[in-house]
């Protein structure tokens, strides 16, 4: 016992007085959240669009003034061209143009039918369809307010509720897949690192001429890391509730312990890693390209999993961000139990077990 | 009972294309200091691997006290202390760290083993505060010869424990290591400074992964078969051609300052000819050979063995 515990703090020594690990561990996750929460967003905030009111009538103005209340636009009313609107769309300048026709009130009066010009940049299909749908729903809005309930015989109106993310806001899917990546990238690299460090140094070498079995080198160099791991896990979950504003819905004793469980695991594969590497950059290299990649493609974090080719699918079920990804979206987003998400756990966990197993199998009590 | 024991031990690596060992036995004594004298690569390292159970041997067996080093190597690895050629301790951990860290890995504390190393110790307490990797090269060895006896092995391995060390710590390190000796510690130790394989009890010479020849240093010098002479004029360079070149020759080269050479001839021819070749201040005489003496004669035969062996 005493002997684990000297030799943990020995790890804890080695994190501490390398700025580089520090920096690493700690800044990593912050620096992710940040960029995700305000830089990298799908939101749309303050989109340019520019409104052409050739009306200039009751009706036109106060679709306007329902649109510059949004907070999705930032409105231009100009008189352009319709050239004039093409080349400004080629410039990247706006995103949408809403035209209203001559006589657009008094079509929609005596006619009972108006149109409106609509004009969206589809080379971000995403965009374009998010802002178009929000002005269809302005004027929807318009037209129902224009019109008493009763004058209509028949009406289905949608009623829209965009459960757990009612404001459609980016931070709910994102830091689910932050925390999954970060603690991925993070424990694998660190722990098969610090293993293979240890081969490089020599100091390995001295390590086995000692009595110290294998699975004590193992459970030393991993401790260190599952702690400073949840730390870590701290750090992120109160950026995101402070920062983010994303409330955390379900347990988080649950949520901690199904983090536990994925940290181990990938302690267990960065052990994994370093049982076949040789030397700190490939050990880094192979954690890199063999996590990075798939956790972020294949988690379903990016792209849904659902919408992939069947070879895709089948990999992805071997990406422990992919159950993780799902077991906190269920906690922390849906407020959901354990109930909820056993199936995921088990995977994980026998996930961890698996590749534990391999790690001590390929722990080398010799140099070659 | 012999603290260790080779038996045929032969050893290739890269898929049995580098021979690194080669059908090496030997025994070393319980309380002997055994040193493996050769140059760079000539499988020392190996050997010392092998008998610290971090490789595994194609031929052969080998024990240390008495274990087998494939069948029992959880025993061994208890037993002995073994301090690798490269420096190997935690370069971001303190002297105090450091030593600490390793008796807690063998299960002591420096209390208990304290006298064992205390005199090298006390010589590091100054500096126990200090970043081992920010230690001299001296510093560092003799913290590792510490850590390696922290916890009082029975058999000490030190591969190559002087490389990069200055005179008078080396001087300090032997003494070191024959209080070890009185305390029953049997000590494998290998080097390539020639002048350190007297302070040894026995040494054996190897070369190309052969052990050419195994006796006490004085013995192997008595061994030399030819009277060896020292022999140094104005123009070295120019002697030492001129001496090649004469048929009454053994063999000539330089060592330090004078050229060491020995004769099939009488040592009157040789001088005669010297001073017929016009050389000054001439100096020529007999010298007791020394450990490197041996080891190049063994060297030079070899390599005319082998050149008969292509002819």
């Amino acid at each position: 016992m005493k002997q684990l515990f000297t030799f943990v703090k020995k790890e804890f020594y080695h994190v501490f007085r390398d700025w580089k690990t520090l920096l690493m561990l700690f800044g990593l996750p912050v620096i992710q959240i940040v960029v995700f929460g305000f830089a990298l967003t799908n939101e749309i905030k303050k989109a340019n669009i520019v409104v052409v009111d050739n009306a200039k009538d009751l009706a036109s103005q106060q679709i306007i003034d329902k649109m510059e209340g949004s907070k999705f636009f930032s409105l231009q009313k100009t008189l352009m061209s319709s050239s004039q609107i093409d080349a400004a769309f080629k410039e990247g300048t706006i995103k949408l143009a809403v035209v209203f026709p001559v006589n657009f009130n008094t079509d929609l009066l005596h006619l009972n039918k108006a149109s409106i010009q609509v004009i969206a940049d589809a080379s971000d299909p995403n965009t374009a369809i998010t802002l178009t749908s929000y002005v269809s729903s302005i004027v929807g809005d318009y037209q129902a307010q224009l019109v008493p309930t009763s004058a209509i015989p028949f009406t289905i109106q949608p009623e829209v509720r965009m459960l757990y993310n009612p404001d459609l806001k980016g931070a709910p899917n994102f830091v689910p897949g932050v925390m999954a990546m970060v603690l991925l990238l993070v424990c694998v690299m660190m722990t098969s690192v610090s293993i293979v460090r240890e081969k490089e140094l020599g100091t390995m070498e001295i390590l086995l001429v000692s009595p110290v079995k294998p699975l004590m080198v193992i459970i030393a160099k991993a401790i260190p890391y599952l702690f400073l791991s949840l730390i870590n896990l701290c750090a992120i979950l109160i950026l995101s509730v402070y920062a983010l504003d994303l409330p955390i819905k379900g347990s988080l004793l649950l949520l901690f312990g199904e983090s536990a469980l994925l940290i181990i695991t990938a302690l267990s594969l960065g052990l994994l890693v370093s049982t076949v590497t040789s030397s700190q950059q490939s050990a880094m290299f192979t954690s890199m390209l063999g996590l990075m990649l798939p956790t972020m493609l294949l988690s379903g974090y990016m792209f849904p999993i659902e919408n992939m080719p069947i070879v895709l699918q089948l990999i992805s079920n071997i990406v422990p961000a992919r159950w993780y990804y799902i077991i906190v979206k269920a906690v922390m987003l849906k407020g959901l139990g354990f109930s909820a998400i056993w199936k995921e756990t088990l995977i994980l966990a026998g996930m961890a077990v698996f590749f534990l197993a391999l790690a001590l199998r390929n722990f080398k009590i010799r140099l070659e | 009972m012999n603290a260790i024991t080779l038996s045929n031990i032969t050893k290739t690596y890269n898929r049995k294309t580098v021979l690194a060992v080669d059908d090496v036995s030997f025994e070393v004594g319980k309380g002997e200091i055994f040193g493996l004298i050769g140059p760079d690569g000539a499988g020392k390292s190996t050997l010392f691997r092998l008998l610290t159970t971090l490789l595994i041997a194609d031929k052969g067996t080998a024990t240390v006290a008495g274990h087998d080093v494939v069948k029992d190597f959880k025993e061994i690895r208890g037993l002995v202390g073994y301090m690798p050629g490269r420096f190997s301790l935690y370069q971001d951990l303190t002297v105090e760290e450091n030593l600490n860290f390793f008796a807690t890995v063998f299960n002591t504390t420096i209390k208990e083993n304290y006298e064992l190393i205390k005199d090298i110790y006390v010589q590091l307490e100054p500096f126990k505060n200090r970043r081992a990797g920010k230690l001299s090269g001296g510093m560092k060895q003799k913290l590792a010869l510490c850590c390696a006896l922290v916890h009082k092995p029975e058999v000490l391995f030190l591969d190559e424990p002087t490389t990069g060390v200055d005179v008078v710590s080396r001087k300090e390190f032997w003494e070191m290591l024959h209080r070890l000796k009185l305390l029953g510690i049997t000590i494998l130790v290998s080097t390539s400074y020639m002048d350190e394989a007297t302070r040894c009890d026995r040494i054996g010479l190897i070369l190309g992964g052969r052990l050419l020849s195994i006796n006490t240093p004085e013995d192997t010098i008595k061994a030399y078969p030819e009277k060896l002479y020292a022999a140094k004029s104005d123009g070295i360079y120019a002697l030492l051609k001129d001496l090649r070149s004469f048929e009454g020759i053994l063999s000539c080269y330089a060592f330090g300052e004078f050229l060491h050479v020995s004769l099939k001839c009488a040592e009157q021819e040789a001088l005669s000819y010297i001073q017929s070749k016009g050389h000054t201040h001439v100096e020529f005489k007999q010298i007791t050979p020394t450990v490197e003496d041996c080891f190049i004669r063994l060297l030079n035969q070899k390599n005319e063995g082998n050149g008969h062996k292509d002819e």
